[in-house]
């Protein structure tokens, strides 16, 4: 049990959350090859796929991602690419059959928003390292710089959660928080290993109370909504400047917020009020950027004509609210009413359990919706865990659904992802067998975990 | 078809609903019972005078109003122990909060009944997932005591405390080291100077100079001593709770009730051949702290195996409340299709969020069970109710049609279209 589930209090979670991402921009080649590190891409990507037979899964429900459906369908993958999708006539010659039937396949579940690694566990002061709170904008700091690989929770996410990738962002504490790391959820000795080749950077930003709280206890700017705004705007202006001008002089602040205005990185902004994301849209027109999604987004239903209009997705919980202030209108049909509305629904975790749990919250979201009359196709839900994610992330060319060509980032469930009865039987990541419910041993542990409690067990 | 008259009857009835206990039966649903045992199909409930009368096979009877439950299921509704409810409005606005305490003079005299606000936001959202009855608690403050808990119903009434004073919280393990002064053994010190302080006082031999604990504090203990009040224990790790347990040898007459143990399977035995209840977080499966390194989502299922009486508490992740209680309760049973993890049957999963919370709390056979002679507490889902896709459609406290709107609904209602085309969305409602 964690203590906050007796004493609700906003402070720790509500520091620890916060993001957004947009839909996909330019995105850099996705390269099997190994980058190398240059002062264009340094603590360059390392991971290289592991090993995996050519398979087929066959006779399983498949859910692409991107709202299609195939009963009784076929999902062939070899080399770490998905080879081929479709019916029953599906050729698997050349392929290790895995018999599917009265089970689903899916893509890789996505999180958008997690603090895995940042804030590991266990969740000690000595690896409390998510919130550099000490200047309410630090674009210059890198949240791969403080992920912990050998946090357990990455396990816990793939085993339980068929998470394949995810987006490690800093904290909420700072308006800018630093960049985000984009991770492929395969253990490793170092993040490098981790990091999903090609995927573009992630932005946080963070609206409301946090920011203001944070630093109006300082007794500092901001400590009010309208500061927040002002050191905001101030600090995009220093950075046009600095963005208009020969970028010669290297400064890792501003080398960020030019990224952002160029359209490589992409801005996750934590925003829970309605009449506050009207305000950052705008804001970000001023200045010339785009938010990729807001993160939290409780109150998004109130304005998902303009969320559509503007093209920015909503990263949401199912039914969280009440924690702070800002949270207080949280609604269980946040997600189909932005759906509805032909906005970009995302669900999200910003949590070490929520993360095993991405295929119930969504399923809890669609289920609100259905009882109000907004019926919302199972294929379709699955999109808010994988495709948009994607999405959102810029990665949605490399994974997020079960396209030829794709990284083989596949779930095959024991029953239906959106019942509360199912779990991941086997997940593959770029086509590598690293979880198998069946296989004692084809599930991580961490170094942390050796030869304590528990070593190895179901978890 | 009767189930749409039922289901869209609801909030209708609800409305007018206050008036009192009806009498009425619910046929052809299918209908859970809490007890542990499987559901049953066709079944009818019958409830007069704001207590159940019947709940299995057989037709209804025939002078009382009768809806059709087809394709509906019925359970007790549930009962969560060691929640928040009536405490609080918003986690981090302090002025709403009353969960702790932190700068009280006052510790275990302190009673969460005082404070209980029955018109509360999250009351109401939780029975309107169907949360029937609650037990409450404070969070530790500057003591390793949180103070006493109380029992409360959530009706839409006034009258929501049950029992106040119902038990007794201490916090030991990690975070009782560290209020008590930075070391376990320091809170188990503190532990036994409280006892003794007043066992002392019981037989009116309290020494003032000698007391560390304000008199009301110390009283507050006697039944606690006594074995009249329980004793919740807050600690997760195996040698902690082995520990807990060893307090028996010391104070034989405690009423011991053991409160998150997230390594309770490593000692499941020792916990079964106590007979002290457990009432756990259900999945928790991370090491998040020192004390939990073998949490796993099997602890609850190996200690029921083990004979240990668990119940659902403390729910991980997120800030939904009370009302996600059945989904925990649900992925216990997922564990059953997972090679090697030890789940719940669904009648278990069942009993874990009704009977057995409520039995540990002092409630066996009154509520979160429909058998003869139990509370009227009932609940109409709209399907399976431990499955995601399901909710209430009706709900019942002591026979009372309950409403089931809130803050929330409300929301939801005013923006389900974003027309303002005539007037501001704050004319709407």
């Amino acid at each position: 049990m964690r203590y906050r589930a007796f004493t609700i209090l906003g402070g720790a979670m509500a520091l620890a959350a916060c993001s957004a991402n947009g839909s996909g921009q330019e995105v850099q080649s996705a390269g099997s090859t190994t980058p190398l590190a240059t002062p264009d891409t340094p603590f360059a990507s390392t991971y290289a796929p592991y090993p995996g037979a050519p398979t087929a899964l066959v006779g399983a429900t498949i859910y692409d991602g991107k709202g299609g459906r195939i009963d009784s369908g076929v999902v062939l993958f070899r080399d770490g690419e998905i080879a081929g999708i479709g019916g029953a006539d599906l050729s698997t010659e050349g392929y290790m059959v895995v018999d599917g039937s009265g089970k689903f396949v899916t893509p890789g579940i996505i999180d958008i928003h997690s603090h895995l690694g940042d804030y590991p566990s266990p969740s000690v002061q000595a690896h409390s390292d998510g919130n550099e709170a000490t200047s309410p904008t630090t674009p210059d700091v890198w949240a791969e710089h403080s992920v912990w690989p050998q946090d357990p929770g990455f396990s816990r996410a793939l085993a339980n959660g068929g998470v394949t990738s995810l987006q490690v962002l800093p904290g909420s504490a700072n308006l800018m928080g630093g960049r985000s790391a984009t991770l492929k959820n395969v253990p490793s000795r170092t993040v490098q290993g981790m990091k999903f080749p090609g995927a573009p950077y992630g932005f946080k930003m963070a609206c409301g109370e946090n920011p203001k709280r944070v630093y109006g206890r300082k007794g500092r700017k901001p400590s009010t909504r309208m500061g927040n705004f002002a050191v905001n705007r101030q600090t995009w202006l220093d950075a046009k400047e600095y963005a208009d001008g020969d970028r010669d002089s290297r400064d890792l602040a501003q080398e960020t917020l030019a990224g952002v205005l160029d359209g490589d990185i992409l801005v996750h902004n934590h925003c829970y009020r309605a009449d506050e994301m009207a305000l950052v849209m705008d804001m970000a027109k001023e200045m010339g950027y785009r938010v990729s999604a807001f993160h939290h987004a409780v109150e998004a239903y109130k304005i998902g004509d303009l969320l559509k209009e503007n093209g920015v997705c909503s990263a949401i919980w199912a039914d969280w609210y009440g924690f702070k202030m800002e949270s207080y209108d949280g609604i269980p049909e946040n997600a189909a009413l932005l759906q509805k509305e032909g906005a970009c629904v995302v669900i999200h975790s910003d949590d070490d359990m929520g993360i095993q749990r991405l295929n119930q919250e969504a399923a809890k979201a669609q289920a609100a919706g259905a009882r109000i009359g907004i019926a919302i196709p199972d294929a379709e839900v699955i999109g808010w865990i994988t495709f948009n994610a994607a999405k959102a992330m810029g990665i949605d060319d490399q994974t997020g659904s079960l396209e030829s060509g794709k990284m083989a980032d596949v779930v095959l469930w024991n029953g239906d992802p959106l019942s509360v009865y199912s779990r991941p039987e086997k997940v593959w990541v770029d086509g590598a067998l690293l979880f198998d419910s069946s296989d004692p041993k084809r599930r991580p542990v961490s170094d942390f975990e050796l030869g304590q409690p528990g070593e190895g067990d179901v978890k | 078809m009767m189930k749409s008259t039922l289901l869209t009857a609801a909030a209708t009835l609800a409305l007018t609903a206050q008036a009192g206990a009806q009498d009425f039966a619910i046929s052809n649903a299918t209908v859970a019972t809490g007890d542990g045992s499987d559901p049953i199909e066709n079944a009818t409930v019958v409830v007069r005078s704001g207590q159940i009368v019947s709940a299995g096979r057989g037709p209804a009877p025939s002078d009382i109003q009768v809806f059709d439950g087809t394709g509906t299921w019925v359970t007790p509704g549930m009962f969560m122990p060691l929640t928040n409810l009536g405490l609080w409005d918003v986690g981090a606005v302090s002025n709403s909060n009353d969960i702790s305490a932190d700068d009280a003079r006052f510790n275990a005299s302190l009673d969460a009944s005082t404070a209980v606000n029955y018109a509360s936001q999250h009351i109401a959202v939780s029975r309107g997932g169907g949360v029937t009855r609650a037990t409450i608690t404070m969070g530790s403050g500057g003591s390793i005591f949180a103070g006493q808990g109380a029992a409360i119903d959530l009706g839409a009434d006034p009258n929501a405390v049950m029992k106040p004073k119902a038990f007794q919280f201490v916090i030991l393990g990690e975070r009782g080291a560290r209020i008590a002064g930075g070391s376990r053994v320091a809170a188990f010190a503190e532990f036994a100077n409280a006892l003794r302080e007043a066992s002392e006082i019981a037989a009116g031999r309290r020494v003032a100079d000698d007391s560390m604990l304000g008199r009301n504090d110390a009283e507050a203990l006697i039944p606690v001593l006594n074995g009249q009040q329980q004793l919740y224990v807050h600690v997760e790790r195996a040698s902690d709770i082995t520990a807990v347990l060893g307090l028996k040898s010391k104070y034989s007459k405690l009423d011991l009730v053991l409160v998150g143990v997230s390594e309770g399977w490593i000692v499941a035995n020792q916990i079964a051949a106590s007979g002290v209840p457990v009432i756990a977080d259900p999945i928790d499966d991370l090491p998040e702290s020192f004390e939990q390194l073998g949490a796993t989502q099997s602890n609850v299922g190996r200690m029921v195996d083990a004979g240990v009486k668990v119940a659902i508490g403390a729910l991980s992740g997120g800030t939904a409340g009370p009302r996600t209680a059945p989904q925990f309760a649900g992925n216990l049973v997922a564990l059953n299709k997972v090679p090697r993890a030890s789940g719940l049957s669904w009648g278990e999963a069942m009993a874990a969020i009704t009977s057995m919370p409520a039995e540990i709390s002092g409630y066996g056979g009154r509520y979160g069970v429909l058998r003869p002679g139990a509370a009227g507490d009932v609940v109409v889902w709209d399907g399976d109710p431990l499955e995601l896709s399901s909710a209430p459609v009706r709900v019942f406290i002591d026979g009372i049609e309950q409403p089931l709107t809130n803050h929330q609904t409300r929301l939801r209602d005013r923006y389900r279209d974003l027309d303002e085309s005539d007037l501001p969305k704050a004319y709407d409602w």
